[in-house]
């Protein structure tokens, strides 16, 4: 009893924090803390709920056992505790909790789904289908199989981002055991049509693996009515910690994996090691929270999207990259002609955002999300992504509204390609010396 | 990663930034790089009777150390005669601005663009002359 009395000491100190943080808010509006955060997508803070739980499960007051310890009440407690987690997790996509596999994170879950999934059911057939615009946890995974001796097809996707349903069907093989399709794409935002791909895989018999990071908690998923054979979540995309991760393998129809990782047998043999039950409470609070505020948070960051591209659009020669509808709630990927983007970048130092261009290799490689949509170089060297989320405020998307118009107006003075462009020359029309 | 001091100088407050007359005949202009690696430069000089930069002018779509790279090069070749503008090496450039080894190509890049505008400047004093 005594380490319950410590807790409750420390969730009071806690809340009496919140509260006057609650009642300075209009002061912390007037001086806005610079830099501001704006790549969400690349992770999220933890959420302080979050992170007040995880702390109950580490020190010696807290529940710190094993959850595999099966002869005391240090381990059962833990163990309790992340299997309440599990059904939060399940909770979240409609699942059973028994199709729940602790991971490190997405990249383990794709590599977990896919290899593991191939390997299994290479008798079957040696052909997965996936997309060009996919992470590289799935891309990378794909390539490593074909050093195995698998096939992959990796289809491009529509102007829009989106994979098109007949160029998909028409990929399928008779030997095809595996499509792999991404929910959201962590580039450009846009939502893929899960369950109508989830209607054609299952009805071929085929395995249908999604990478859900970007999407589980922002985008609602149903997996009683979705097709999905596998899906990749991720704790620090939506609120948790990092270095936490799951994988759903759906039970009825009945989904084998060869197990990727070998040692005590944890996770019903398919992926061994300790559980951090830390870092498993805390994506369970994260995802529980996610199921209460999502309808209400994707409102309020869809507001704060559109005022952001309503104060950038108007702008001469701005495209927004991926589909303008199927895009999820914080995501704005934006090229702005005639700029570069690392250099965009460098003068938007007072807001953390990402380019797709990354500038730091003799290649000079621009996005191959933005490649594979059919981008011209120059647009797909000028994007930029800016991710808003739980703790953006109308105030901040407003300052970084008047940073870009301002900064992209200089750095266009400074552009050849945009006087070219102003005097009406076609830069395709131009014989470049490419270097 | 961490720009140098120069090269944000350079970034923030670049020199010579600007379009000459092209269709003047003291006027060289020397265009590198492409929209597809992600720089392109463009420096222009005028040219005195004997033989010497008055003037120049950059603009520049790339990274900061790509601007800066052309940035400084405007003020290295002002005042200098065509020949010596031609001795600038990149290597003198990427010193200069204390470049990382992924950003030596915008150096380079601007020791061609130099190249570039002298030649220019004899390809339009030789039609001149014929």
């Amino acid at each position: 009893m005594k380490h319950n009395a410590a807790f409750e000491c420390t969730g009071t100190i806690l809340n009496s924090f919140k509260d006057r943080f609650l009642d300075t808010d209009q002061l912390l509006e007037q001086v806005m803390k610079l830099p501001i955060y704006m790549d969400y997508s690349a992770t999220t803070p933890v959420d302080p709920r979050v992170a007040e739980k995880m702390c109950s499960f580490l020190t010696p007051d807290g529940m710190f056992g094993n959850p595999a310890s099966r002869s005391h009440k240090f381990g059962w407690d833990a163990d309790d505790a992340v299997e309440e987690a599990r059904r939060q997790v399940a909770d979240l996509i409609n699942a059973n909790p028994k199709e729940i596999v602790w991971t490190s994170g997405a990249t383990e879950s794709n590599n977990l789904a896919i290899k593991g999934a191939a390997h299994f059911y290479s008798k079957r057939g040696k052909h997965l289908i996936t997309c060009k615009t996919e992470h590289k946890a799935v891309l990378d995974t794909c390539r490593q199989l074909e050093r195995d001796g698998f096939e992959v097809t990796y289809l491009d996707p529509e102007p829009n981002g989106l994979v098109n349903l007949q160029t998909l069907e028409s990929a399928i093989r008779d030997d095809t055991i595996l499509v792999s399709i991404m929910h959201v794409n962590n580039e450009i935002g846009v939502i893929q049509d899960i369950t109508a791909i989830g209607e054609l895989t299952r009805a071929r018999k085929i395995l249908f693996h999604v990478d859900a990071a970007q999407s589980a908690g922002k985008v609602p998923i149903d997996l009683e009515t979705m097709k999905v054979d596998l899906l990749s979540m991720s704790a620090h995309k939506i609120y948790g910690p990092k270095g936490i991760g799951a994988l759903y393998v759906r039970r009825k129809p009945r989904v084998r994996l060869e197990a990727q990782i070998h040692g005590g047998g944890h996770e019903r043999g398919m992926r061994s090691g300790t559980l951090p039950s830390h870092q498993i409470v805390g994506i369970g609070e994260a995802f529980r929270i996610a199921k209460v505020e999502m309808a209400q948070e994707n409102e309020r960051l869809t507001t704060l999207r559109n005022r952001l591209w309503d104060g950038l659009k108007d702008m001469e020669e701005v495209y927004l990259n991926g589909d303008e509808e199927q895009r999820v709630a914080g995501n704005l990927n934006i090229s702005f002609a005639y700029v570069e983007g690392e250099s965009l970048i460098m003068a938007l130092k007072d807001i953390a955002v990402s380019s797709g261009s990354a500038c730091t290799s003799a290649s000079l490689e621009p996005s191959y999300v933005l490649r594979a949509l059919g981008r011209e170089d120059e647009l797909a060297h000028s994007s930029i992504r800016f991710s808003i989320g739980r703790f953006t405020t109308a105030e901040e998307i407003d300052y970084v509204i008047n940073l870009v118009c301002e900064q992209v107006n200089r750095l266009r003075d400074l552009s050849p390609l945009w006087d070219m462009f102003k005097d009406g020359v076609d830069l395709k029309s131009v014989q470049w010396a490419a270097h | 990663m961490a720009y140098s001091e120069k090269v944000l100088d350079h970034y923030e407050h670049p020199r010579n930034v600007g379009k000459m007359d092209n269709s003047a005949d003291n006027v060289g202009t020397g265009m590198v790089g492409a929209p597809a690696c992600g720089d392109v430069m463009r420096l222009q000089i005028q040219v005195s009777e004997e033989g010497v930069i008055e003037d120049a002018k950059f603009k520049t779509y790339g990274c900061g150390s790509a601007i800066a790279s052309s940035s400084l090069l405007t003020e290295w070749v002002k005042g200098k005669t065509l020949e010596e503008a031609q001795q600038i090496k990149n290597s003198q450039i990427a010193e200069e601005l204390a470049l990382p080894p992924v950003k030596v190509h915008c150096s380079v890049l601007a020791e061609d663009a130099i190249k570039a505008a002298v030649s220019d400047y004899h390809e339009k004093q030789k039609s001149t002359d014929s």
